[in-house]
């Protein structure tokens, strides 16, 4: 649980001073037994210390990315921006360095391992214990999430609250249950993440606000969101099930579609050789008509003969073609029995 | 000269530590109250910065000023609908008296021990008195929701209406609370649930539920995709049917009215002269149907073999 804001380096050093305070005061009651010392030399040699004492902890730097807190005698007086400062030495200004501008990770649910191209996570039983949680339909899932935020109030980061990230994760967690508890598992898992990510980041500000521990969300996002291992199976089931409900939607459509283009095209064509028929009905009775018409106006001018050509023209013709002809005798009569009329036809063939 | 200096070396020495005895800075995070033989000694002091007291026989008693840690002991406790929720809590408190924070319960541990009875026993008290869904549940938001996953009837726990809720739940034990903390100098400013879940057995029997309402799900999806397929598949045999007997129905009409047009035409023509037309009719039909298979049997008394007889005939 690494708090931001480090003590400055050198206090140490105060410390170490002090203590050596005390052991010149224990040293002044054992009596002077140095006494034959070159007193001068002694006080140039604490000088000299002082001089340098003065500079090293009158002087301080701050980096880019980070701003000095300065307490005088613990009161807060200043904070300082990055660069080269200067401090009232000797202990009397002490700094605690806050990194207001470097964003800040929390990870809940999971741990990186190591974080590069391929990052490493890993689940601790904590971790495990705070990712599952229940929602609002009394389900259980197992959420992980992440927050980054900044810094932007050092002064109610430090001074505020005691121990701010522990509070932090506290509160992070706190809120992203109440906002799980109010939506479905289906919400959680699927339809809802964005707006569960985005309530609870705005619940988080809120509480941040709240608790003056001048932090500021930037982001909250889900990462992995799983129904418990126990139930996986199941959440899967149905998954597969959609599937297997859009394949059979899909297989009856193509069934579909593969005989009912054809069935329209089929009835087009039967509509197309109708109207084939008609036109050709129509033509042939036109056209019989017409040749009718002209052979009649012909025969009007001499019915009699031309009945007579056109008749035994046809006959002629007909004898022509047919296999056998047999010509009988008005007056012989029974002759027909006596006839091979299938061996006669079969001869033909 | 030698005895001099070690006199101003012991003199200062002892300045230096009557200074530094009479002197105490407080941090931004501290307050105290000075004690002499552990009786306090006028007001507490929050004001950060260099301060004075008299050497020795006063005393400093530091307290923190900042928010302060409090962590409800987990324990499961059963709801009013007789469930038993594992329930984290955590709380923050400050020392707001420090006078009577420090006669009360001297230090920090004193005063965690007394938050453990108040807080716990307001968790438990205020868990035991709301259902399950009350607890868990902030709002009565509609849940959305896909089609898919839709349409699985819930149990009558889900859909009881929330009143009061978590937050609000929260916010009575902080209430109840913070009205005994004052006593010894605590103010309690905030009580939150961080964890609440189910205990290990009957998490196993809402797991089981999960699995048949998921199984449930999955079933209804399978029976939408079957019933989807044979609603189309019935709507193929209708287009079938549809197209071939309307491609049927238009060719008869074709058909119909071509005839139609063709057998007046024909009238037209042919009732000139009926008797002609009869006549042409039978000799077109006469040649048609005779082919080289057709064996005819021809009169001498016919129209053609008259002549046969003689000429001239009869």
């Amino acid at each position: 649980m690494a708090e931001y804001g480090r003590q400055d380096p050198l206090d140490p050093l105060w410390d170490a001073v002090a203590d050596l305070g005390k052991r010149v005061r224990g040293a002044g009651s054992g009596g002077g037994s140095g006494a034959g010392v070159n007193l001068s030399r002694i006080r140039n040699y604490v000088i000299g210390a002082l001089v340098l004492l003065f500079l090293f902890t009158g002087f301080y730097q701050v980096a880019a990315d980070e701003v000095a807190v300065v307490q005088r005698f613990g009161r807060y007086v200043r904070t300082a921006g990055p660069g080269p400062h200067f401090r009232v030495p000797f202990g009397i200004e002490r700094i605690t360095r806050v990194p207001d501008k470097r964003q800040l990770k929390m990870e809940f649910g999971f741990e990186t391992v190591s974080s590069g191209t391929q990052s490493e996570f890993r689940t601790t039983d904590e971790s495990k214990k705070e990712s599952l949680m229940l929602t609002g339909d009394l389900n259980v899932a197992v959420v992980e999430w992440i927050v980054q935020y900044r810094i932007k109030d050092p002064y109610k980061y430090l001074f505020h609250l005691r121990s701010v990230s522990e509070t932090f994760r506290d509160m992070t967690e706190s809120t992203m249950r109440e906002v799980v508890g109010d939506h479905s598992v289906d919400e959680v898992l699927t339809i809802g993440r964005e707006a569960i990510a985005l309530q609870a980041r705005e619940e988080l500000q809120k509480l941040c606000d709240l608790y003056e521990n001048g932090i500021e969300i930037q982001q909250l996002v889900l990462q992995d969101v799983n129904p418990p291992d126990e139930v996986k199976p199941a959440f899967n089931e149905v998954n597969q099930a959609i599937q297997e409900k859009e394949r059979a939607i899909n297989e009856a459509l193509a069934d579909y579609n593969s005989a009912v283009p054809q069935a329209k095209g089929q009835a087009e064509q039967q509509v197309r050789a109708a109207e084939g028929y008609a036109l050709e009905r129509v033509n042939v009775a036109e056209g019989d008509g017409k040749r009718f018409e002209a052979v009649y106006e012909e025969y009007r001018k001499a019915p009699q003969v031309t009945r007579r050509r056109l008749y035994l023209e046809t006959l002629a013709r007909v004898l022509e073609k047919s296999g056998s002809k047999i010509i009988v005798d008005q007056q012989a009569k029974g002759i027909l029995p006596l006839l091979q009329l299938d061996s006669l036809a079969k001869e033909k063939k | 000269m030698n005895q001099r200096t070690i006199n101003n070396l012991v003199r200062g020495a002892i300045l230096l530590f009557l200074a530094s005895s009479s002197v105490y800075t407080l941090s931004e995070t501290e307050q105290a109250v000075l004690t002499v033989f552990g009786k306090p000694a006028g007001d507490a002091v929050n004001t950060p910065g260099l301060h004075f007291k008299l050497p020795f026989i006063q005393v400093v008693n530091r307290f923190d000023k900042r928010w302060l840690e409090f962590d409800g002991d987990p324990n499961q406790i059963p709801t009013r609908d007789k469930k038993y929720l594992w329930i984290e809590t955590y709380a923050r408190w400050r020392i707001s008296d420090p006078l009577r924070f420090y006669q009360a319960v001297q230090d920090e541990r004193g005063a965690q021990s007394r938050l453990d009875d108040i807080v716990d026993g307001e968790t438990r008290n205020a868990v035991a008195s709301f259902d399950v869904i009350e607890l868990v549940r902030s709002s009565n938001r509609e849940f959305e929701a896909t089609e898919e996953l839709s349409g699985v009837e819930e149990g009558s726990e889900v859909d009881a209406k929330v009143v009061t809720g978590r937050a609000k739940i929260a916010e009575v034990i902080l209430a109840k609370a913070a009205a005994i903390t004052p006593q010894f100098g605590v103010e309690l400013v905030d009580v939150r649930f961080k964890r609440i879940n189910y205990v290990e057995t009957v998490q196993a029997k809402v797991f089981e539920r999960m699995i048949s309402e998921r199984k449930r799900i999955a079933e209804k999806s399978r029976s939408e995709g079957a019933g989807r397929a044979a609603e189309i598949r019935g709507q193929k045999e209708r287009d079938l049917l549809a197209a071939s007997s309307e491609g049927y129905k238009k060719a008869q009409l074709l058909k119909g009215a071509a005839d139609a047009r063709a057998t007046s035409i024909f009238a037209r023509a042919y009732e000139r002269d009926a008797d002609f037309y009869a006549f042409l009719k039978s000799l077109e039909t006469l040649e048609k149907t005779i082919d080289d298979k057709s064996v005819l049997v021809l009169s001498t008394e016919s129209e053609l073999l008259k002549y046969l007889k003689g000429a001239g005939g009869k």
